[in-house]
Parts: structure tokens; C-alpha cells; sequence
């Protein structure tokens, strides 16, 4: 974990590096509150990736030529920055991927191929995004394995971690989990449930697309075997996530896409295998997303994720207070504990209608099921709205919002 | 608030999203069909008795959703009870051409309907004024028993 800067932080001359933040939209200024679909990046994250364009490019592990070195040292260089920022043991631990769907679809068919059989127990939550659920239903039906939740309550959205040892039998090969719901916000205590996984031997694995750029991560505090996140939600380009996995369980695991770089020799036959991590990546990577990535990982140590968690705590609170005030809106999910966002129903207006109203005064909220639908049927709602912070926003705009939501029960109600 | 807005949102369509007309169920003799449209977690069963040469007798629906798909069903059974299976087939076409083209002068048969053209400027939101007609279509198509549309599919 990194130590706070020593210097107080301005905010608002952080928003000032977010060229797409200084626009209005319809006569209104831009008020971005869909962080939690993804996030916007500073000019030093789009001048790295110019940078490299315009001088670096080419391909990596391949030519013997200066530009591919260069290429190559930046793409190596990003997996030992993603290394350090999440605290793991080293590099080859680090597996590129276009996101965080994809590097949990590569623990579904590599690790989850190998290691799972009929009969064995895949444990989920009932808050999981969909990508955390649909490719372990795939990999059950290829199995035979089954699937199993532990329930959310619905009162405040917490996980029902009281029947945890009830749910962790033998039979659990994996535990799969959210580290953030991007749906209602809960946090869960990651260590507590990679301890208890570990407990009956088995793999855990955290979805930390929600809170890798939002607070301090450290995969071997967590315990986890495997973590995975994306770069879009924390000020890097789309097409870049990364898989974190445990050295000696990635090492046991087979490659999931064939192709160049990750072969050691190739006959018409048969071929042989790099060591992780270049075993999961097939093909030319996204080099330059890479190289993107590692400055807004430079952009956020600067400024801390801790005080990025407390900014973003503070400016929820805000929210929540605020809602709390507006008759006939209900917020979701815990009270405390929670991540960068309000998930809340309006008893007079649709949360589609909600998004639309807003929209037309410049603020960008999301409707709808947030890809939770069964966390949504659980709690009997079709959807919700959601507003999701990041550290460039600010406590006027929540007020700005507030106005907004008054003005859209007037207008529906 | 402003102009596309109060559009989208007229009075009569804001008057039926929240007093939807012929909310509720056919005992007999309907055809079934649920529509959903599941990126927003709307939701529409309809009903349709239809006569023997396939007219429209009775239409009711129910279900769940957005202003725009609500007041949508709503004008729609209002609109189409009493209808021959031509004219319903006519109105879903121009319903169609409405919320989706730009045309000068929409079709007068269209009546109430016409306040669903707000809809043009909001591409997103087509699909919920469309979710009702798209059921009535599949109700129409199929003979008997019940059916499924879903905007996703
Ligand atoms: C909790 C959670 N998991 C997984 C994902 C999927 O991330 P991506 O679409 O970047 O692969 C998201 C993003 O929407 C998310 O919020």
C-alpha cells in the first residue's frame, strides 16, 4: 500500500485535467454521474497514449528492432506498475485482458476447465454483476458442476455471511465474488470471505471492477487466489482489465486462447507453452491500452486511493443525506459501508423516465438494472437510478442533482 | 423544463402512464402475449380476443414500466377495440412510421397516438412506445394461446 502524499489535495484543479468534464450539454454543464459504467480519463492518461503513437509503437516480444523494444519495455513496464498498485508478489502474476468480463472468462475455461467436475460447487452471490455469473452458468453446463448463492438481505443489501459456513461444504471448488456492488453499492469484506474459502480449499475469486480505482487493494491482504479488474473504470482506455492469479495456481492452468506469443515451439502437431502470464495472451495485446493504463494507475497514486475513497465516501454521504430529504425516494443497499454511488427509486417517475428528465439538464445518471437482474428481482424492483462518484465530482453537482430530482418528481408526480 | 422534453412528456401521455385505460386481464378466449423489454425491466401482458374475421374484440393489458410504454399501451387498446384486423394492421404501421420517421403531417387516423411522436427526438426510448405495438403484432400473428416478444431479441 502506498503512503498518502503528503500534500492536501485540490480537487477541482484535478477536474481541470478531464478535458471531457468542460462541456455543457444542452445549455448545462455536464454533470457525470455514470462513473460506475466507466470512468473518464485525464489529459496525462491521453497524452501517454499519444505519446506512445507517435513514438513508440510497434509490436512486442517480436522484433529485434528499437521500436519493439521500446513497445516491449512499456507493456512489461504497466504489468510491474499493475503489480505494485495491487501489491502483488510479482509480474508474471499479471494477466492482460480487454476487462474485467474477460479475465474472469479466463478463469472459467482455464482454471475452471481443468479443475472443476460434476458434482462440484460453484459459490456466488446474489449481487454479482452479470459478468461474475453467466460464465460460471456456461461452465456448470459444460460440467456438471452447480451453482450456489449466498443470499442478499434485502433490507440493506448486505450479504447473509451468517449462513456462510452452511454454504462453504467440501464441495465448493470456488468462490466467486464482488468486491463492490456496482448495483447498490454494499462492500464486502474480501479477506473474511477468501479466509473462509480457503478454509475448505477453495479457489477464491474477488470482481474488483468497482474498487480497484476507488481504494487501496492489496491482493495478498485480501488472500485472494485470483482478482480482476477493468482500466475503463478507473481512468484508462476500454479493452484493458487484468487478471490477478496466485502464481502457483496460474502455472497449473492450461492456455484458454492459442495463437502467437504465448507458444514456446509450434510443429503441424503440436505445441508447447510459455509460463504465465504470456501463456493467457494470445496474440497481439492492446499495447498501447497498456501503456494507458499504467499512467492513470501514476495519475491515481499521485493523488492516493485513500483519499480518493474518502472524497468519494464524503460526496455519498452527501448524496444519501440529500435523498433521505426527498419524500417518496427510497435508496438502496447499505447505510455505512458502501461504495461510490446512490442506487436509489422514485415512488412518481420511472427510473427510465428519471434518466431521460435528466439527461435534458445535462446530467448523465443511469436507469435500469445496472446488469444485477436477479440481484433486481430479489429485491422486487424492475430498476433502479443510479448516480456513481468519482473523485473529479464534486458536492455542487450533488446538490445540482438534488435540484434536479425535485424538479422531476414536479414534473411526474 | 424545455421543449423536447414537454414533447416527449405531453399531458395526455403523462394522463395515462399514471390512469392506464383498460388495465387488467381477458377471463376467455384471448390470446396472451408478453412483452418485455428486459434492458429496462418493463413488462407488459396483453390480451386479445379477436373476432372471427380476426377484428379486434376486446384488448386489455397489464404489467409494469416507463411513462412512455404505459401510456403507449394504454392509447394502443384504446385505439385499436373495434377495430378490423386492416385497420389495426394500418395504425401499427403508421404508429411504426411515427415514433420512428420523421414525417410532416402524421396520419389522422391516428388521433390520441399522435402524442407519441415526442418519442422521434429520444432514439432510446423508441422501444418502449413500440413495446405494446410489437406485442399486438405478435398477438395478431398467432392463432391461439400465448406468446412472447421481448425488445431484445
Ligand atoms: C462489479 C462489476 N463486475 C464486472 C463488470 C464488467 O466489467 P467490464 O464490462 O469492464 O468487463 C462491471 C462493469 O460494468 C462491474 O461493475
Amino acid at each position: 500500500m502506498h503512503a498518502p502524499a503528503p500534500r492536501s489535495i485540490d480537487w477541482a484543479a484535478l477536474r481541470a485535467d478531464f478535458p471531457i468534464l468542460q462541456q455543457e450539454i444542452r445549455g448545462r454543464p455536464l454533470i457525470y454521474f455514470d462513473n460506475a459504467a466507466s470512468t473518464q480519463r485525464p489529459r496525462a492518461v491521453l497524452d501517454a497514449l499519444r505519446h506512445f503513437d507517435e513514438h513508440d509503437h510497434a509490436n512486442v516480444h517480436r522484433g529485434l528492432h528499437e521500436l519493439s523494444s521500446r513497445a516491449t519495455d512499456a507493456y512489461e513496464g504497466a504489468r510491474q506498475k499493475v503489480a505494485r498498485f495491487i501489491g502483488a508478489a510479482n509480474a508474471e502474476e499479471i494477466v492482460f485482458t480487454r476487462g474485467t468480463t474477460e479475465a474472469i472468462n479466463l478463469v472459467a475455461n482455464s482454471w475452471g476447465a481443468k479443475f472443476l467436475k460434476a458434482g462440484d460447487v460453484i459459490l456466488l452471490t446474489e449481487l454479482e454483476h452479470h459478468s461474475n455469473l453467466v460464465p460460471w452458468q456456461l461452465l456448470a453446463e459444460r460440467t456438471g458442476a452447480r451453482l450456489r448463492f449466498v443470499p442478499v438481505r434485502v433490507e440493506d443489501g448486505t450479504l447473509e455471511l451468517e449462513q456462510l459456513g452452511a454454504l462453504l461444504t467440501p464441495e465448493v471448488k470456488l468462490f466467486a465474488f464482488t468486491h463492490i456492488s456496482n448495483g447498490i453499492g454494499t462492500i464486502n469484506p474480501v479477506a473474511e470471505l477468501c479466509r473462509a474459502a480457503r478454509a475448505v480449499g477453495a479457489v477464491s475469486l474477488v470482481d474488483a471492477a468497482q474498487s480497484a480505482g476507488h481504494l487501496p487493494l492489496d491482493v495478498q491482504q485480501i488472500g485472494c487466489d485470483f482478482l480482476a479488474f477493468s482500466g475503463h473504470k478507473m481512468c484508462a482506455p476500454t479493452g484493458t482489465g487484468v487478471l490477478y492469479g496466485r502464481a502457483e495456481i496460474l502455472e497449473q492452468m492450461p492456455p484458454w486462447h492459442g495463437g502467437g506469443e504465448m507458444i514456446v515451439s509450434v510443429t503441424l502437431e503440436k505445441s508447447t507453452f510459455k509460463t504465465p502470464p504470456h501463456r493467457f495472451e494470445a496474440g497481439t495485446p492492446n499495447i498501447s491500452g497498456a501503456v494507458g493504463l499504467a499512467a492513470a494507475i501514476d495519475y491515481l497514486e499521485q493523488i492516493g486511493r485513500d483519499r480518493i475513497f474518502a472524497h468519494d465516501r464524503a460526496l455519498t454521504e452527501h448524496a444519501q443525506v440529500q435523498l433521505a430529504g426527498i419524500p417518496g425516494v427510497q435508496v438502496l443497499g447499505p447505510r455505512e459501508e458502501r461504495g461510490a454511488l446512490v442506487s436509489f427509486v422514485m415512488e412518481s417517475a420511472h427510473p427510465h423516465d428519471l434518466t431521460t428528465f435528466a439527461d435534458q439538464q445535462g446530467l448523465a445518471l443511469r436507469g435500469g438494472h445496472h446488469c444485477n437482474q436477479p440481484l433486481m428481482r430479489k429485491l422486487k424492483l424492475p430498476g433502479t437510478t443510479r448516480a456513481s462518484f468519482y473523485f473529479y465530482n464534486t458536492h455542487a453537482e450533488v446538490d445540482a442533482m438534488m435540484e434536479i430530482l425535485r424538479a422531476a418528481q414536479r414534473y411526474f408526480g | 423544463m424545455n421543449a423536447e422534453l414537454d414533447e416527449l412528456y405531453q399531458q395526455v401521455l403523462l394522463d395515462h402512464a399514471k390512469r392506464p385505460r383498460n388495465f387488467g386481464e381477458i377471463a376467455e378466449g384471448a390470446v396472451h402475449v408478453h412483452g418485455d423489454n428486459p434492458s429496462c425491466g418493463d413488462e407488459i401482458h396483453l390480451h386479445v380476443r379477436f373476432g372471427e374475421d380476426r377484428g379486434v374484440e376486446e384488448i386489455k393489458f397489464t404489467g409494469h414500466g416507463c411513462a412512455i410504454s404505459l401510456a403507449s399501451a394504454s392509447l394502443m387498446t384504446m385505439k385499436l377495440r373495434g377495430r378490423t384486423a386492416a385497420e389495426a394492421t394500418a395504425l401499427a404501421t403508421a404508429l411504426r412510421e411515427l415514433v420512428t420517421t420523421e414525417v410532416a403531417e402524421p396520419t389522422a387516423a391516428l388521433g390520441d397516438l399522435r402524442v407519441l411522436g415526442g418519442v422521434r427526438k429520444f432514439p432510446q426510448r423508441v422501444k418502449c412506445a413500440m413495446l405494446p405495438w410489437r406485442a399486438f403484432e405478435q398477438a395478431q400473428a398467432g392463432n391461439a394461446g400465448s406468446g412472447r416478444v421481448s425488445t431484445e431479441a
